[in-house]
C-alpha cells in the first residue's frame, strides 16, 4: 500500500502513538486494568506488553483510585505515565486524584511541579453496555481548571493528539468514543502532533455551523452530506478539545453562517453544547445570529440497555438532519 | 411571562391551519393538558392541549380562518401573573381574512383577488406597526386594529436582523417578519433595504437584489381570476362559500395530478355472479360475536371489500405495475397498499388498507368500516391516508355504469368501479343473462405502459371471476 495513504483504525492509531512515545522517551510507560496480556478491554494496547515488557506496560489491580494515584505520583516525580481507565464511567472512582491532586498541584505548589500525566477514557454509548459503562462524562472534567480535556474524532487526530498529550506538561484527559475504535482513516507514519486547543473545520459551508464533538463529528458530516441535495450548505466544526476551548474558530464560523447547532453525546443539560452556545451568545458573533441557537445532546436519562432505547437517547443522523433543516429553513 | 399558545404544525407540508373549534374561551381557567382547541389540517382534525395552566387571555385565533403555523392564537397567564388587556404581543386581533370576506363582498360583487384570501405568514398583524398594516387590507377588508403591545425595540427579530436594520437606518417595527412567530430575519431586512432602494427606476444591483425569489413568469395558462368568474353572474344571484382546507387540498392535488401525470384508460367487464354467490355464502357463515349492541356477525363482506382484495392480489401477480414514479428511479413496491376513496361531507378522502395482499377479506372489511367511519368524523391520522400504492374508487352504488378516475399520486394506477347490473351477454353463440360490472383502470403512463396495465386489469378480472382465489 502507498505509504502516503496508509489507513489504520482509531485503536491502532492510539497503539502506534503509545509505542512511538515509549520509543522516544524512556520515561513513558502505560498503566491500566487488563492492558497487559489481555491487551486492554478494547484491545487498544494489544501486544505492547510483548514489545515493551511488564515494566512499561503495567497491569493494575481493580482500583481506579489507586491506579490514578500511582500515575499522578509518578508524573510528579518525573515520569510520563499513560493511564487507561477501562471505561470512562470509572472516572468517578479516580476523581480525587484527577480533580483534587493532578489538576491543582501546579497551582498549589507555586508552579514548582507539573503533573504530565495522560489519562485515557473509553467513553460513550452504542455498545449495549448499559447505564454504568456508556456515559459521556467529559463535561465533568472539562469543568476543572488545571486539566486539559480532548476528544479526538478521527484516527489521525487520535494519534497526533495523544502524542501532543504525552509532550504536554499538564494532565491531559483523552475521551475516546468506543464506537470510534474500529473507524479507519489515514494515519501518517512516524511522530507528528495535532495541537491541543485547536478546533478543526471538517467541512466548509455557509448556511449553518454545526459544532460537534467526538463521534458526533462523523454523524454531523453524514447529515451535512444528506442535506447537500436540498441545497443546504453546512459547516462542521470538530471541537477536538473541550478545555481549553477554541473559541475563535467557533465564533468565526458562526459569524460566517449566522446559525449554530451544537451536537454532542453527553447529556444535553450543562453539557458541551451549553458552553458553546453561551460562548457564542457572549461573543461578537451574537450580532450575526439569524436564528436561535439549538442544541442536540443526550437525553436526560441514564443510558438504557435496550438497543433501540440506547440509540434513542443520543442524537442520530436523522435527528441532526431534521434540526439542521428546520434551522436553515426558518422553522425554529 | 405568560405562555404563548401557537398554532402548531401537526402535519408535514402544513403552512396554515384553521381552528375549527375552541373548547375554552377568553378568561377561562385551563389546566396543562386540557384540550384547548381543535385544529383542522388539510384532511384531518386534531385536538390541541394547553401548554400550561392558568387563565386563557387574548384569544385572537378565530375559528375558520387560515392561520400560519407558529402564529400565536392565545396566551395563558399563570395565577401569579397580572393580566392587562392588550399587553401581550398579539393584543390585536388576527385580521379576519377568509371568514369576513365572504360576508362583505365589495361593491362590484367581486371578492379580492385570491392572492389575498390566504394570508402569507408575514401578513399577520401581530408584529407590525399599525401604520404598515393599514395599507395592507385590500378592498373589502378593513380589520379593526387594536393597540399592539410592542417592546421598545419593536417585536421579534434576530440579533443579525437588528444589527442590519440598525446599520441601514431601518426600524425593526417597520419590517414584516417572515420567520417563526413572525420573527424578523436577515432576509426580511435585505428585502426591505432592496425595496427602499427600488424607488429609483434603475435595476437593483446584485448586492441589493431581494433574496426572496421574484414570481416566475407563468409558463402555463392561468385560470380565470375570481373577478373574471364572478363578472359572469348577476350580483345577488349567488352566495360565496369560502373554501375549507379540504376543498383547497382536493383542488390543488387534482390539478397537480391531472396536469403532471400522463393518464390513459383501460376498461373491462367482469362477471360477478360467482362472486356474489360466494359473498352470500361467506356472510351466512360469519360467526356471531358479542358487541355493545348485542350479538352481531363477526364480519359482513361487501363487494367493494372483495374488489380491494382482488386489486391487491392482481398487483402481486403483476408486480411491475405496483410502482410509483419518481424522476430518478422507479419505486417498485413490495406490498399492495390500497387506498379507497370515501365520500365525506364537503369532499372525499382516501384511507389506505395497508398490505391488503396479506389480509383476509374479513380483516379488510372490518378495517374498511373503521376507516370509513373515522374518515366521516374527520378523525383519521395523516399516516392513515398518506401514501399507498394504488386506489379504488367505487361509484357503483349510485348506479354509475362506467367512469374514469384521476390518479392520486404517488400511485401509478386507480381503479374506477361501476355498478354491477344484469346485462345480456353472448356465450357460445347464445344470449345469457349475467351480472356484469365495468371497471376502468387509469394508469400513469410514465410508470405503467399499456400492455402492463392490460395485464394488471386481466389479473383483476380473473380474481373477480374466480373469487375462491381470494380465500387462500
Amino acid at each position: 500500500m502507498d505509504a502516503a495513504m496508509r489507513e489504520l483504525s482509531y485503536a491502532q492509531a492510539i497503539q502506534e502513538a503509545m509505542a512511538i512515545a515509549m520509543d522516544m522517551d524512556e520515561r513513558v510507560f502505560l498503566m491500566g486494568e487488563d492492558i497487559g496480556v489481555y491487551g486492554g478491554a478494547f484491545q487498544v494496547t494489544g501486544d505492547l506488553v510483548e514489545r515493551y515488557g511488564t515494566d512499561r506496560v503495567i497491569d493494575t489491580p481493580i482500583s481506579e483510585l489507586g491506579g490514578a494515584g500511582v500515575a499522578v505520583g509518578a508524573a510528579v516525580t518525573g515520569m510520563r505515565p499513560i493511564f487507561e481507565f477501562q471505561f470512562s464511567d470509572f472516572a468517578t472512582l479516580g476523581m480525587e486524584q484527577i480533580v483534587n491532586q493532578a489538576a491543582k498541584m501546579r497551582f498549589m505548589l507555586g508552579g514548582e511541579v507539573s503533573v504530565p500525566v495522560v489519562m485515557r477514557f473509553p467513553a460513550g454509548s452504542g455498545t449495549g453496555a448499559a447505564a454504568q459503562h456508556s456515559q459521556s462524562l467529559e463535561a465533568w472534567l472539562g469543568h476543572v481548571p488545571g486539566l486539559k480535556v480532548i476528544q479526538p474524532a478521527t484516527p489521525h487526530d487520535a494519534k497526533g493528539m495523544l502524542l501532543a498529550a504525552v509532550a504536554d506538561p499538564d494532565p491531559v484527559m483523552i475521551f475516546e468514543h468506543k464506537l470510534l475504535y474500529k473507524m479507519k482513516g489515514h494515519v501518517p507514519e512516524g511522530h507528528y502532533i495535532v495541537p491541543i486547543g485547536k478546533a478543526e473545520i471538517r467541512r466548509e459551508g455557509r448556511d449553518l455551523t454545526i459544532v460537534a464533538t467526538s463521534i458526533m463529528v462523523q454523524k454531523a458530516l453524514d447529515a451535512a452530506a444528506a442535506l447537500e441535495g436540498e441545497g443546504i450548505d453546512i459547516e462542521v466544526v470538530d471541537l477536538r478539545t473541550i478545555r481549553p476551548l477554541d473559541r475563535q474558530t467557533v465564533i468565526d464560523s458562526v459569524k460566517k453562517t449566522s446559525r449554530l447547532l451544537c451536537v454532542y453525546e453527553g447529556v444535553k443539560t450543562l453539557g458541551i453544547g451549553a458552553e458553546v452556545s453561551a460562548l457564542v451568545a457572549e461573543s461578537e458573533a451574537f450580532d450575526y445570529l439569524d436564528a436561535p441557537i439549538v442544541r442536540l445532546g443526550g437525553a436526560e436519562t441514564p443510558i438504557p440497555y435496550n438497543p433501540d432505547l440506547e440509540k434513542a437517547t443520543v442524537p442520530q443522523v436523522p435527528d441532526i438532519i431534521a434540526a439542521a433543516r428546520d434551522l436553515v429553513k426558518g422553522v425554529r | 411571562m405568560p405562555t404563548e399558545v401557537i398554532l402548531p404544525k401537526v402535519d408535514m407540508d402544513m403552512a396554515t391551519g384553521q381552528i375549527s373549534r375552541w373548547f375554552a374561551e377568553e378568561g377561562a381557567k385551563v389546566k396543562k393538558g386540557d384540550v384547548l382547541f381543535e385544529i383542522e389540517t388539510d384532511k384531518a382534525a386534531m385536538e390541541i392541549d394547553a401548554p400550561a395552566s392558568g387563565t386563557l387571555r387574548d384569544v385572537t385565533g378565530k375559528e375558520r380562518v387560515d392561520i400560519p403555523v407558529g402564529a400565536p392564537v392565545a396566551w395563558i397567564y399563570a395565577d401569579d401573573e397580572v393580566y392587562e388587556a392588550g399587553t401581550t404581543q398579539n393584543g390585536a386581533p388576527i385580521s379576519p381574512l377568509v371568514g369576513e370576506m365572504s360576508a362583505k363582498p365589495t361593491k362590484g360583487g367581486a371578492v379580492p383577488p385570491a392572492s389575498q384570501s390566504v394570508a402569507p405568514p408575514s401578513a399577520l398583524p401581530f408584529l407590525r406597526s399599525s401604520g404598515a398594516a393599514a395599507t395592507e387590507g385590500g378592498p373589502g377588508i378593513s380589520p379593526t386594529r387594536g393597540e399592539i403591545g410592542q417592546s421598545p425595540s419593536g417585536g421579534r427579530a434576530t440579533p443579525l436582523a437588528r444589527r442590519l436594520a440598525r446599520e441601514a437606518g431601518l426600524a425593526i417595527a417597520d419590517v414584516k417578519g417572515s420567520g417563526p412567530h413572525g420573527r424578523v430575519v436577515r432576509a426580511d431586512i435585505e428585502a426591505a433595504i432592496a425595496a427602499k432602494g427600488a424607488g429609483a427606476p434603475e435595476q437593483p444591483t446584485a448586492d441589493t437584489a431581494p433574496q426572496t425569489p421574484v414570481e416566475a413568469p407563468a409558463a402555463a395558462p392561468k385560470p380565470m381570476s375570481d373577478d373574471q368568474v364572478l363578472k359572469l353572474f348577476a350580483e345577488g344571484s349567488y352566495e360565496l362559500v369560502p373554501h375549507d382546507n379540504m376543498r383547497k387540498t382536493i383542488a390543488r392535488r387534482l390539478v397537480e395530478a391531472k396536469s403532471t401525470i400522463p393518464h390513459f384508460y383501460l376498461t373491462l367487464d367482469c362477471e360477478l355472479d360467482v362472486l356474489l354467490a360466494l359473498r352470500t355464502q361467506l356472510n351466512a357463515a360469519a360467526p356471531m360475536k358479542k358487541t355493545d349492541k348485542g350479538e352481531a356477525p363477526a364480519y359482513k363482506l361487501s363487494v367493494n371489500d372483495m374488489v380491494i382484495k382482488a386489486m391487491a392480489m392482481a398487483l402481486m401477480a403483476v408486480p411491475d405495475a405496483n410502482a410509483s414514479w419518481t424522476e430518478s428511479a422507479m419505486v417498485k413496491h413490495k406490498h399492495a397498499d390500497v387506498g379507497v376513496a370515501v365520500s365525506i361531507p364537503g369532499g372525499l378522502i382516501t384511507p389506505i388498507i395497508r398490505h391488503a395482499d396479506e389480509k383476509t377479506l374479513s380483516v379488510i372489511s372490518n378495517e374498511m368500516k373503521d376507516l370509513a367511519g373515522r374518515a366521516r368524523s374527520r378523525k383519521l391520522k395523516p399516516e392513515e391516508y398518506q401514501g399507498g400504492t394504488t386506489a379504488v374508487s367505487n361509484l357503483g352504488m349510485f348506479g354509475v355504469k362506467d367512469f374514469a378516475a384521476v390518479i392520486n399520486p404517488p400511485h401509478a394506477t386507480i381503479l374506477a368501479v361501476g355498478a354491477g347490473e344484469e346485462r345480456a351477454v353472448v356465450k357460445n353463440g347464445e344470449i345469457k343473462i349475467a351480472t356484469v360490472m365495468s371497471v376502468t383502470l387509469s394508469t400513469d403512463h410514465r410508470a405503467v405502459d399499456g400492455a402492463l396495465g392490460a395485464e394488471l386489469l386481466g389479473a383483476f378480472k380473473r380474481m373477480i371471476e374466480n373469487p375462491m382465489g381470494m380465500l387462500v
